[in-house]
């Protein structure tokens, strides 16, 4: 009896924490702020968000486009097809390496210090003073920060596709001496502006919302001490990753599953 | 005067996404402005179409001349009826030419290739190729070949 009533608990946990997070997501969206304040907070956010991140998805991106020109020129040499690697790096870093790798870059890197901080001024009751002082911290703390998330993640996966891409460039036209006007006329005629960049960047754009979601909900929600913030930082990384990969497999069945 | 620097980079940032999303548009995707050109529409019938697909080239001599718009099947005929997009400055293709379905490569994509006739008339738009040649297909040929037809 003791075990159904833990797996009640547990279910009646989850479907709460569901719950308020919606309720969370719909105070934050419908409460936007003024433009002539929200602004400023926004671009901080921005600018603590996305463009702090860009070191890790540039250094990243690299490397992957690298990699995957290596690992495409040994298999399609043997067939040789070498000329296909650009098609094959533009097509992967597109369609799903640039949104998925990105997303979980993105999770570790500003995801959890966005959980961190919210966390942080729960417990130190910043929060709770903001509201006696008539402030919604929703407005100032919240959505510059789930926009910021937002609006800093399909441009972060872009630029990831473009440094993969010529990265890509480096190893197979520079260094494995794939002739470059086939390297790009291959990609060029196999990769469909809306079909494959376009649905790239709306993968991107909702793995950012899911992120930004998790990370602020998890830091507005986290149990007010230490141990509660390094939980909800964990859970945040947990959580975004796997959403990110779920929801990329929904996604790419509805995009590229008509067969 | 630290906000104004943060201003500036979350500027660069922007402007950075936006050149990416251009050179993906652009370098990656093939994507031009004048990729809209003139064309006029030609069609073809044939028995089998083998692997051709939507948005496959049409090319004469080797140089590609339009796209193929759309592929469906006759109903009475029972033949696929395909439906190219020619660029209008191409306009001197012989009535008599034919068109024959072509694989790039042992492995590659197929395609139309447009072999020239010598007929006077050329094709204009909403006419119909008089010969064409069906896809190669492998499993056929050797079957063929095997029961001595």
């Amino acid at each position: 009896m003791d075990y159904v009533a833990g797996f009640g608990r547990r279910s009646l946990e989850v479907v709460g924490s569901l719950g308020r997070a919606t309720q969370f997501l719909f105070g934050v969206l419908v409460g936007v702020p003024k433009p002539a304040t929200g602004f400023p907070l926004l671009i901080k956010q921005l600018y603590s968000v996305g463009v702090l991140s860009l070191a890790i998805v540039v250094v990243s991106g690299l490397f992957i486009g690298m990699v995957l020109a290596l690992q495409g020129y040994t298999i399609l040499s043997d067939y040789g097809s070498e000329a296909a690697i650009g098609q094959m790096i533009a097509l992967t870093l597109v369609r799903e390496l640039g949104p998925v790798v990105t997303a979980l870059l993105f999770a570790g890197r500003a995801g959890s210090a966005l959980t961190a901080e919210i966390g942080l001024m729960k417990a130190t009751e910043q929060l709770s003073s903001m509201e006696m002082m008539g402030v919604d911290p929703l407005r100032r703390v919240i959505a510059p920060r789930l926009w910021a998330g937002f609006i800093a993640m399909p441009i972060l996966a872009m630029i990831f596709s473009v440094v993969g891409i010529w990265g890509g460039m480096l190893v197979g036209v520079d260094w494995l001496g794939v002739f470059e006007g086939s390297f790009w006329g291959n990609m060029q005629s196999s990769v469909d502006f809306v079909d494959d960049v376009l649905n790239g960047v709306i993968k991107s754009v909702v793995f950012g919302f899911v992120c930004a979601w998790i990370a602020v909900y998890q830091g507005y929600d986290c149990v007010p001490t230490s141990a509660g913030i390094s939980s909800a930082t964990t859970k945040t990384v947990v959580y975004s990753s796997l959403a990110v990969l779920g929801l990329d497999f929904v996604l790419t069945a509805v995009m590229f599953g008509d067969f | 005067m630290v906000q104004r620097t943060t201003e500036i980079v979350v500027g660069f940032f922007m402007i950075a996404g936006l050149a990416a999303l251009l050179f993906l548009a652009l370098q990656v995707s093939g994507l031009s402005p004048k990729s809209a050109a003139a064309t006029y529409t030609v069609y073809a019938n044939f028995n089998d179409v083998g692997g051709l697909t939507p948005r496959g080239k049409v090319s004469m001599a080797g140089v590609t001349v339009g796209s193929i718009e759309s592929i469906s099947l006759d109903k009475n005929t029972f033949q696929a009826k395909v439906t190219m997009a020619i660029r209008s400055d191409v306009d001197t293709i012989p009535a008599d030419s034919a068109a024959v379905i072509r694989t790039s490569g042992l492995l590659g994509e197929q395609y139309i290739d447009i072999s020239i006739g010598g007929d006077m008339e050329s094709l204009g738009e909403g006419d119909t190729f008089y010969s064409t040649q069906s896809a190669m297909n492998l499993e056929r040929l050797i079957s063929n070949f095997a029961s001595g037809r």
